[in-house]
């Protein structure tokens, strides 16, 4: 089995991530008229924040010296170039662009980050458990599956010693920690880390970092989506209800008018 | 066609997370006139499989009873499913972290693409699912063979967990893959009933101001036997851990009535809760977005309303 994690010896480690171009978390979505989906001409993109925290700690492997090279890769339209210099400028060293207008479902994400891997074979791949766009949280778990690799979702700690990784999880009813083999797909979640801010001569220096751009064609990837969006639609609206003055009245509405309580 | 639902459980009681799945598998059973199993992977889990025979409406259950699906670790699980979901078209989880977890893994060793997340069955290939932390609600339709779908349970009322009387079918443990194993769990302990499956939940915000004000909270909880929540904005700050978090990327809750205190009312707060039958707003702000969408509002500093209102519920209780 493809195992690099024994080829390369400790400092010599490579980490990938993956950044997705969402809607930036601030912005107020709209569902379009048409119902074929929500409104993105005109509207503010960033890095899906869960992907800057996996930007974020790769780096902080790499700074610790458990990885040499940290490696950023986007998948879609040209301007996804943009989420990879933004990972460049917080410090990744490059970026691959898997360039497609295509629409792209996790699955087939997860197999062109296949593609992508089998080339760069980084020990560790880190990814955002879920897009706040889609909220589909898939692609770890999937591309894990694809490379016969182990998964630690939803990471709120990462240590690595040796060949294994230790990571200690968010679950509904508190924590879980796994040790896992290397090489191994982590998700993270909130906690693991504050992600930098780029600074500005660290967005200048990103500017030479180099992106190298691929398609799915090359990747010998077909990506078309197995799902089909039939509409969107804006969910029904929650009407706001009455102010009440004390916290007795409170009480009896809930008791003698919602009987709730 | 046949549903098979994956039992949530800790190798001892079923999750009511299952049921809820249980009732989405029963929806897309009618709409294809199908049965629906459930299927309890764990170890020395046979009580589980006992429970789960019992839920109304469930025709077979099968039992993988193995060392290796002790901690339900995916790695070793989704090897099952894969063998197993030859003979369904649809398989099932309800979305947990549990489910979250394992069913994407599923999906694509069959090659196939999870719906995640469904808020409603449209029909047995048509489904909802909310996107955008529930800003808008996506009809996707599978174009896949088998369909993997995790449910989101607050949307399906729970199926009956009694009146059942399905036959266990022991099936054969697939090997351990050998990728990963369990260290340990810090599970918080609490007489108070869960999150998810509460019927009345009372949460703080950054209002709070503090973790030691959380006792404040935590006496009106009891008094309503009232599960105890947090926001984001409250976990942020280490007031409480991240479990107590409702939100889009904490616990979606739907429960009979949701009391907010000191919580501003951010999106990602309100896409975990929005969809409670009866919500409450205590906040000093009379601004604050939460009061838009509460059914009743008290504008007042809650370290005045929550003794106010413990004191309120106890005077009733006599």
């Amino acid at each position: 089995m493809h195992n690099p994690a024994t080829q390369r010896a400790g400092g010599e480690m490579k980490a990938l991530v993956a950044v997705k171009r969402v809607i930036d978390y601030n912005v107020k979505v709209r569902v379009k008229a048409d119902k074929t989906g929500v409104e993105t001409a005109n509207v503010k993109m960033s890095m899906n924040p869960f992907d800057e925290i996996a930007v974020e700690e790769a780096l902080r492997l790499r700074e610790a010296g458990t990885v040499e090279e940290v490696i950023a890769v986007s998948l879609g339209v040209p301007q996804c170039q943009e989420t990879i210099r933004t990972a460049l400028a917080m410090g990744a060293d490059r970026g691959v662009l898997v360039q497609t207008d295509a629409e792209l479902q996790p699955l087939a994400v997860a197999k062109l980050l296949k593609a992508v891997i089998e080339k760069e074979s980084p020990e560790i791949v880190i990814i955002g458990k879920q897009a706040i766009d889609d909220d589909c949280n898939q692609t770890g778990q999937m591309l894990a599956a694809l490379l016969g690799w182990p998964q630690a979702t939803f990471a709120s700690k990462l240590k690595i010693e040796g060949d294994h990784a230790e990571v200690t999880r968010e679950v509904d009813g508190g924590l879980e920690t796994v040790r896992i083999k290397l090489p191994a797909v982590v998700t993270t979640d909130l906690r693991l880390n504050e992600p930098r801010y780029a600074s500005l001569p660290n967005i200048m220096k990103a500017k030479k970092k180099p992106i190298v751009t691929m398609t799915p064609d090359e990747l010998g990837v077909d990506p078309t989506p197995r799902l089909v969006t039939l509409k969107v639609e804006e969910p029904p609206k929650r009407q706001g209800g009455v102010k009440v003055g004390s916290v007795q009245e409170l009480v009896d509405k809930l008791k003698n008018e919602a009987r709730v309580i | 066609m046949t549903v098979l639902v994956v039992a949530e459980h800790d190798n001892r009681a079923l999750k009511p997370a299952t049921l809820n799945a249980v009732a989405a598998a029963a929806e897309i059973g009618k709409a294809g006139g199908g049965d629906v199993h459930i299927l309890v992977a764990g170890n020395e889990c046979r009580p589980v499989a006992e429970a789960a025979a019992k839920v109304a409406g469930v025709a077979k259950v099968l039992l993988a009873d193995d060392p290796s699906y002790d901690h339900g670790l995916a790695e070793n699980v989704a090897p099952l499913l894969v063998k197993l979901a030859a003979g369904y078209s649809h398989v099932l989880a309800p979305a947990t972290t549990q489910g979250k977890n394992l069913m994407p893994r599923v999906a694509a060793l069959l090659d196939v693409m999870q719906i995640s997340d469904i808020s409603a069955v449209v029909s047995a290939d048509t489904f909802v699912r909310p996107i955008y932390a529930g800003n808008a609600l996506a009809t996707v339709q599978s174009k896949d063979a088998i369909k993997v779908v995790t449910v989101r349970g607050t949307a399906f009322p729970p199926a009956e967990g009694s009146g059942g009387s399905a036959p266990i079918e022991t099936v054969e443990a697939t090997p351990p893959a050998g990728l990963s194993e369990f260290v340990r769990a810090e599970l918080s302990k609490s007489e108070r009933p869960e999150l998810t499956s509460a019927r009345v939940i009372i949460s703080g915000g950054r209002g709070m101001q503090s973790g030691d004000n959380f006792p404040l909270l935590e006496k009106v909880a009891d008094k309503l036997g009232a599960a105890v929540g947090a926001s984001r904005a409250a976990v942020d700050a280490g007031f409480v851990p991240n479990d107590y978090q409702v939100g889009q990327t904490g616990k979606i809750v739907a429960p009979e009535l949701y009391i907010a205190v000191g919580i501003s009312g951010a999106i990602q707060h309100l896409a975990g809760m929005k969809d409670s039958k009866v919500i409450v707003a205590i906040n000093k702000d009379e601004e604050a977005p939460i009061f838009q969408i509460a059914d009743y509002g008290l504008v007042g500093d809650l370290f005045k309303v929550l003794p106010e209102l413990d004191e309120e519920l106890a005077k009733r209780q006599q």
